[in-house]
């Protein structure tokens, strides 16, 4: 078991290396580099770089060397922690994302918590209940969550909390809170902004795991462990829960895995259209800037929450399924 | 004889397809007896294993008991009850306590999930009262009652780690947890090989005469009605074509069903090389299900004009009953 968890780990590990090459070769594949994107940013609001200061600033950054020169003097640093200086911010990464990562998590854990609650008991109705009204019309909703991509979701949710509510539901913060220091009464305000966003990156997920724990359960609900558990004169209630939703768990645990990465870049469209302060919308203006440093680290930590997710959905199949445990030992 | 302990009349249980429904059992009688095993034996699809679980009331949707009597002789004595008559909850306390069953499949029908002693104590702490302490004592014992080698070691490991015949042997001792008085075990000895169906026919015999176990064996092979039952109730298409004890079935049988399942016994005195008989046809498919007696279209005694349109009724005294024209009941 100790073996087991250590080789997961050395092998995360190098799924991280891994992660952080390609990033840097993927960054690097569009044509151009940071310079030119800041010349041509400059160059349409009408200012001009000249070719010493373009030459400089190349020099600056490293740009003209080859790219295993350029990765490994990055990748050197990252490993004792300084993840380098955001071109375009002229900043540290690290103070680039600031809190954008911990609200990222947030966001995404908030989220997570929402499709567990409701995917989980209305897949239990609808499986026992099959064919039954209410059946219908979870499917019917579900599909129809599935179907609408959720940053249309969030737009159609802003409409009508503005027009029938005059509350303007985008960003995590208050104004007057956006800008200011960490308080109690700034994680109240975050606390109030965060469940519609949760939920809304939650309805597609909560549809799909719906329709998992339905069919998984249908196919449980036939075994013929299910017809011992009544004969030992159970209530329908606990044979139930005990022993076919037990089994049928097992798929949502090794979804875990899944479902971060999910979240994470499904929060990227949302969290524009919401305008939520997340790393989505920092990663997708700094690839388009081709800020390399920033983008690179940006992917790298959804690598390492990728592969930190599987780590544990591993764990709690071990977990759940006692054949697991014993195919380890 | 005594009492029966349990006494089904008339049983039936459909189950509404959307293609019609299907009479999976039609009109089933027979009796059980304290201390005496009652084999059920017919092919696959006669509604065996459905009656087992009309007796339970654990059929499953959308299969529905929709007539008969199922008549339980109360362990303090008075008048029977009719089980199909009890509520669910009342129902739920005749299952283990008074009705336990023994599956086919010993892996299939255990939860992978939990270890054997979790399934065999929830039941002992919800009818018994018992804590988790003197459930979990009461399992080691009853493991150990059905020959499971170091019991107490055995008790925390999960059914996967069990080879077939000690899984069987873990289902009778959940099945025997309550203490119940009639034990039907269907097919428990199928999925096993040779051995150890053996053990576990000696097993239940063993159990029956140390407990007075009434038991209701199911079954497709007639070796093993021979060598287990006292009554044998021969089932075709949902219905109980003859009864009687079991030395009486063997020697005079007397519907040609159960004339022509003896026959296709293979037997050690038999010429080689030759075939060995079977019954002519199949089971009808469920939703066509033959007009007049059901076996007419696969009968080599077939009284034409007659078997065709009327059904037969049970003709002879209760312990010795058969359903056919041959033996009487014309209109």
């Amino acid at each position: 078991m100790i073996a087991f968890l250590l080789r997961r780990l050395a092998l995360g590990v190098m799924t991280i290396w891994l992660i952080s090459v390609l990033s840097f070769v993927i960054i690097q594949l569009p044509p151009g580099d940071f310079v030119d994107a800041y010349i041509a940013q400059l160059a349409s609001s009408g200012s001009s770089v000249s070719a010493e200061e373009a030459q400089a600033m190349r020099l600056q950054y490293g740009l003209g060397q080859p790219f295993y020169v350029q990765y490994g003097k990055w990748i050197s640093r990252v490993v004792v922690g300084d993840f380098g200086e955001s071109m375009e911010w002229r900043r540290p990464v690290t103070q680039v994302i600031g809190d954008r990562l911990w609200l990222t998590l947030l966001l995404s854990l908030g989220a997570l918590i929402v499709t567990w609650t409701l995917a989980l008991p209305i897949g239990i109705y609808s499986a026992v209940r099959q064919y039954s009204v209410a059946d219908y019309i979870f499917t019917l909703v579900g599909f129809i969550g599935i179907a609408v991509p959720n940053f249309l979701m969030a737009l159609i949710i802003m409409y009508f909390a503005f027009k029938f509510f005059g509350a303007s539901v985008g960003g995590l913060f208050s104004a007057e809170f956006a800008m200011a220091p960490w308080s109690w009464a700034k994680a109240w305000d975050l606390a109030k902004h965060l469940p519609l966003p949760a939920v809304i990156l939650a309805l597609g997920g909560t549809a799909q795991l719906i329709r998992i724990m339905r069919a998984n359960l249908l196919d449980e609900l036939r075994r013929p462990y299910v017809v011992t558990a009544r004969a030992k004169g159970l209530s329908e209630t606990r044979v139930i829960l005990k022993y076919p939703v037990r089994a049928a768990l097992n798929p949502f645990a090794s979804n875990i895995a899944y479902l971060f990465p999910y979240l994470v870049s499904g929060s990227i469209i949302i969290s524009i259209v919401l305008g939520l302060p997340t790393v989505g919308p920092l990663l997708v203006k700094s690839l388009v800037a081709q800020d390399m440093f920033l983008a690179g680290t940006i992917v790298l930590l959804l690598g390492v929450l990728t592969v930190v997710g599987t780590f544990i959905s591993d764990l709690v199949l071990m977990w759940v399924d006692p054949r697991l445990r014993h195919q380890m030992d | 004889m005594a009492e029966p302990i349990l006494s089904v009349r008339n049983l039936q249980t459909q189950f509404a397809a959307q293609e019609g429904v299907v009479h999976a059992v039609d009109g089933v009688d027979f009796d059980v007896f304290e201390g005496r095993t009652l084999g059920v034996v017919g092919e696959s699809g006669c509604g065996k294993s459905v009656t087992a679980r009309s007796i339970l009331g654990i059929v499953e949707s959308p299969g529905r008991v929709v007539g008969g009597q199922i008549l339980l002789r109360p362990a303090k004595g008075g008048a029977p009850i009719d089980l199909l008559t009890l509520s669910p909850k009342a129902m739920r306390d005749i299952r283990g306590p008074e009705i336990a069953l023994v599956f086919q499949e010993p892996m299939a029908s255990f939860s992978q999930y939990y270890t054997i002693g979790n399934q065999i104590t929830e039941a002992i702490r919800l009818h018994m009262g018992m804590d988790a302490n003197a459930a979990r004592a009461r399992a080691i014992d009853l493991l150990d009652m059905v020959g499971v080698p170091q019991p107490s070691r055995r008790v925390d490991e999960y059914p996967f780690q069990l080879s077939g015949g000690l899984r069987q042997r873990v289902m009778i001792a959940m099945a025997l947890a309550c203490d119940p008085r009639v034990l039907i075990a269907d097919e428990p000895t199928t999925a096993l090989d040779v051995t150890t169906q053996a053990q576990i026919l000696d097993l239940l015999r063993e159990l029956q005469q140390k407990r007075g176990l009434a038991i209701i064996l199911i079954t497709h092979d007639m070796g093993v009605i021979a060598e287990m039952a006292h009554d044998v109730a021969v089932m075709y298409l949902g219905r109980a074509v003859e009864t009687g004890p079991v030395g009486e079935i063997f020697s005079s049988p007397k519907h040609p069903y159960t004339r022509a399942l003896l026959r296709s016994i293979p037997t050690v005195l038999a010429k080689p090389r030759t075939r060995l008989p079977t019954i002519a046809g199949s089971i009808p498919h469920p939703f066509n299900r033959p007009t007049g007696c059901p076996y007419h279209p696969r009968c080599s005694e077939i009284i034409t004009g007659l078997c065709e349109t009327a059904e037969p009724p049970a003709v002879g005294e209760a312990s010795r009953e058969v359903r056919c024209f041959l033996h009487g009941g014309r209109p």
